[in-house]
């Protein structure tokens, strides 16, 4: 009798391990499929880098972008999301310039705050300060970005 | 553009509920070993269960609740499998602790560094919140890598056991500084290729329709090889010597898609491994106890013991605690997949391989999701070096391939070991909720400067809407 339960409890272990497994394929099976949600919800906006909207800007935070040289010099857009930049029609900020790639760089802000400008593997590069960027980096109120012949300043 | 209000867009589901209910079903399973090896051994569950349920429960779901508070979109599988292995392994470390006479306690000590890896999981969840930070110091971390790699070695301070100089004492504590390295290496390797892959991958000469790399570009590759050979010969010890330099070749052909750097790589360990098989005598004795294991019992105790183990276990095992993996040295650690092989049987194996092979895929699959390249390296390098360590470690037990000193991740007794697997999980998680969260990007069309909302989705789960 107890070497039945033995082997019982034994076969009922196995079987719950294997059943995990079941389970776990299952999870991948329904992973496949995402969740539809209306392009204006509020779940998108709060659960992304960018903060929610009802979140107030904190006081010295960066408000715009301005271009400071280059053919749109005196253009600004308001800092919010994610920015594209390039040549193309499609870019946040289309920039004409013979330079500018057409998807040249994207400017974004990270969970701390803070705006970071990364370059989308563009021609003839993003600089900031006068150094060539290969990864996202941090831009403040006081560097000076350039794509191209064009010059690019955040401000707040 | 009236269409904008009813427009619909694809995201990940978080699903956070079901990674809770799995956690919990793995937390039983690892409990219900605990039990079954009590209750088979002295028919009773010992009195102090409500405790250790207690600790394994919250732990569990202490772990859940971190990744729900800062990690709201990571991968819900990854979780409940690592405490699946992690309870597993406690569970048969707990029962070959009752073996020998007086019983011993070393589940306990394992319990304490589960601990400690959650809690370096927690804080590198916690404080890394981009992996995109570790892209930074590409050289540094390799250099740091490879003193770590071969801190050993160092007089003094390295220690030799069991034929291997793979540890180091420090203050009375030994550690397995390979275990980090690992982790430091990957994030190197990742670093390095993103800035370095487009020479790597198109400067070169082709060779029947095969791109081979210029000599010069062959340094990295070359450093590789030689720190692999110094760990094989100078601190004998096989294993970590080819997880290293697999990772590195592996990393490389994923980060250039060019087939010459995997020859070239294949090439390499086939002299390196030439030249240790002819100058170094425990390689030698590791292929004929691979090859010939029953020619010679007493060296090969071990190995045969294993097998005999895996024989008498059968298909469903003896069940736990009614078999006799203590009669294999090193059970604990080394051989843990030979335990449960004989008390699990092979059915037991086959799930907990599954399990390993559940971790990878969904690693694998975060390479695939992550939108930046260091990403996609980093995801597939730390799955690969995961993927070779199991394949290695449980096909040397299985004699499928010679033995290789390697644990086996989240069940051999040890501490380096478990605590680096759980920061390898921290930073596969971190990568996953990175590319799984909605992105929101800004894409005005002509003209109107209303904010329109696209979603980044990989392509699997993109529907048109």
């Amino acid at each position: 009798m107890a070497e039945l339960i033995a082997a019982s409890l034994k076969l009922g272990f196995l079987a719950l391990t294997w059943l995990f497994i079941a389970f776990a394929a299952n999870v991948i099976r329904t992973d496949i499929w995402g969740r539809k949600v209306a392009a204006t919800s509020p779940e998108l906006a709060s659960a992304g880098a960018t903060p929610a909207p009802v979140k107030r800007k904190k006081r010295g935070a960066l408000q715009r972008l301005v271009v400071t040289e280059g053919r749109q010099a005196g253009l600004r857009l308001p800092l919010d999301g994610v920015l594209q930049i390039g040549r193309s029609r499609d870019s946040t900020l289309v920039i004409d310039d013979d330079y500018a790639s057409a998807q040249h760089a994207q400017v974004f802000e990270d969970s701390s705050g803070r705006w970071l400008i990364e370059d989308l593997h563009s021609t003839n590069g993003t600089y900031v300060n006068n150094v060539r960027i290969e990864a996202p980096t941090p831009v403040s109120a006081t560097d000076e970005v350039r794509i191209g012949r064009t010059h690019i300043r955040l401000e707040r | 553009m009236s269409a904008a209000a009813n427009e619909t867009v694809v995201v990940y589901r978080k699903r956070r509920n079901v990674e809770l209910a799995m956690v919990l079903f793995a937390v039983a399973l690892g409990l219900g070993g605990w039990a079954l090896t009590n209750l088979n051994l002295y028919g009773t569950i010992p009195t102090d269960w409500p405790i250790v349920v207690a600790i394994w429960v919250a732990l569990g779901v202490a772990t859940h609740a971190l990744v729900r508070w800062k990690l709201p979109y990571a991968d819900p599988l990854l979780l409940p499998c690592v405490l699946l292995l992690n309870g597993l392994g406690l569970a048969m470390i707990h029962r070959i602790d009752q073996i020998p006479e007086p019983i011993r306690h070393d589940a306990r000590t394992q319990l304490i560094w589960t601990v400690l890896g959650m809690v370096l999981f927690g804080l590198t969840v916690v404080f890394l919140g981009d992996h995109r930070r570790l892209q930074r110091f590409p050289y540094l971390l390799f250099l740091a890598g490879l003193a770590l790699l071969l801190l050993p070695l160092v007089p003094g301070l390295g220690r030799e056991q069991y034929g291997s100089r793979i540890w180091i004492r420090f203050l009375g504590y030994s550690f397995q500084p390979a275990e980090v390295a690992k982790i430091v290496l990957a994030i190197a390797f990742a670093a390095y290729l993103v800035e370095k892959r487009e020479v790597l991958a198109l400067a070169g000469w082709r060779f029947g329709g095969i791109g081979f790399p210029r000599m010069r570009d062959l340094g990295p590759i070359a450093i590789m090889w030689v720190a692999s050979l110094a760990v094989l010969v100078y601190e004998n010890d096989l294993g970590t010597s080819l997880l290293f330099f697999g990772l590195f070749v592996m990393m490389l052909y994923v980060a250039t898609e060019r087939v010459g750097w995997a020859i070239l790589g294949v090439l390499l360990t086939l002299v390196g491994g030439w030249g240790a098989f002819t100058f170094a005598g425990h390689v030698r004795v590791r292929v004929s106890a691979w090859l010939h294991p029953f020619e010679d019992f007493d060296q090969n105790l071990q190995i045969i013991s294993a097998q005999f183990g895996y024989a008498w276990g059968g298909l469903t095992g003896r069940g736990w605690g009614l078999g006799r993996p203590g009669l294999t040295p090193l059970a604990k650690s080394d051989f843990i997949a030979a335990a449960i092989g004989e008390e699990l049987g092979i059915l037991g194996l086959m799930a907990v391989i599954m399990v390993f092979a559940l971790i990878i895929a969904r690693g694998l699959r975060m390479a695939l999701a992550a939108h930046d390249p260091f990403g996609k390296l980093l995801a597939a390098g730390l799955s690969f070096v995961f993927a070779l360590q199991v394949f290695a470690i449980i096909g040397g037990v299985t004699r499928l391939l010679p033995l290789t000193g390697l644990t086996t991740p989240f069940m051999s007794q040890g501490g380096s070991s478990l605590i680096a697997n759980w920061v390898i999980i921290a930073i596969l998680l971190v990568i996953s909720q990175m590319a799984r969260r909605p992105v929101r990007t800004s894409t005005p069309a002509d003209g109107d400067t209303g904010d329109q909302i696209t979603v980044r989705a990989d392509d699997l789960t993109q529907v048109i809407a």
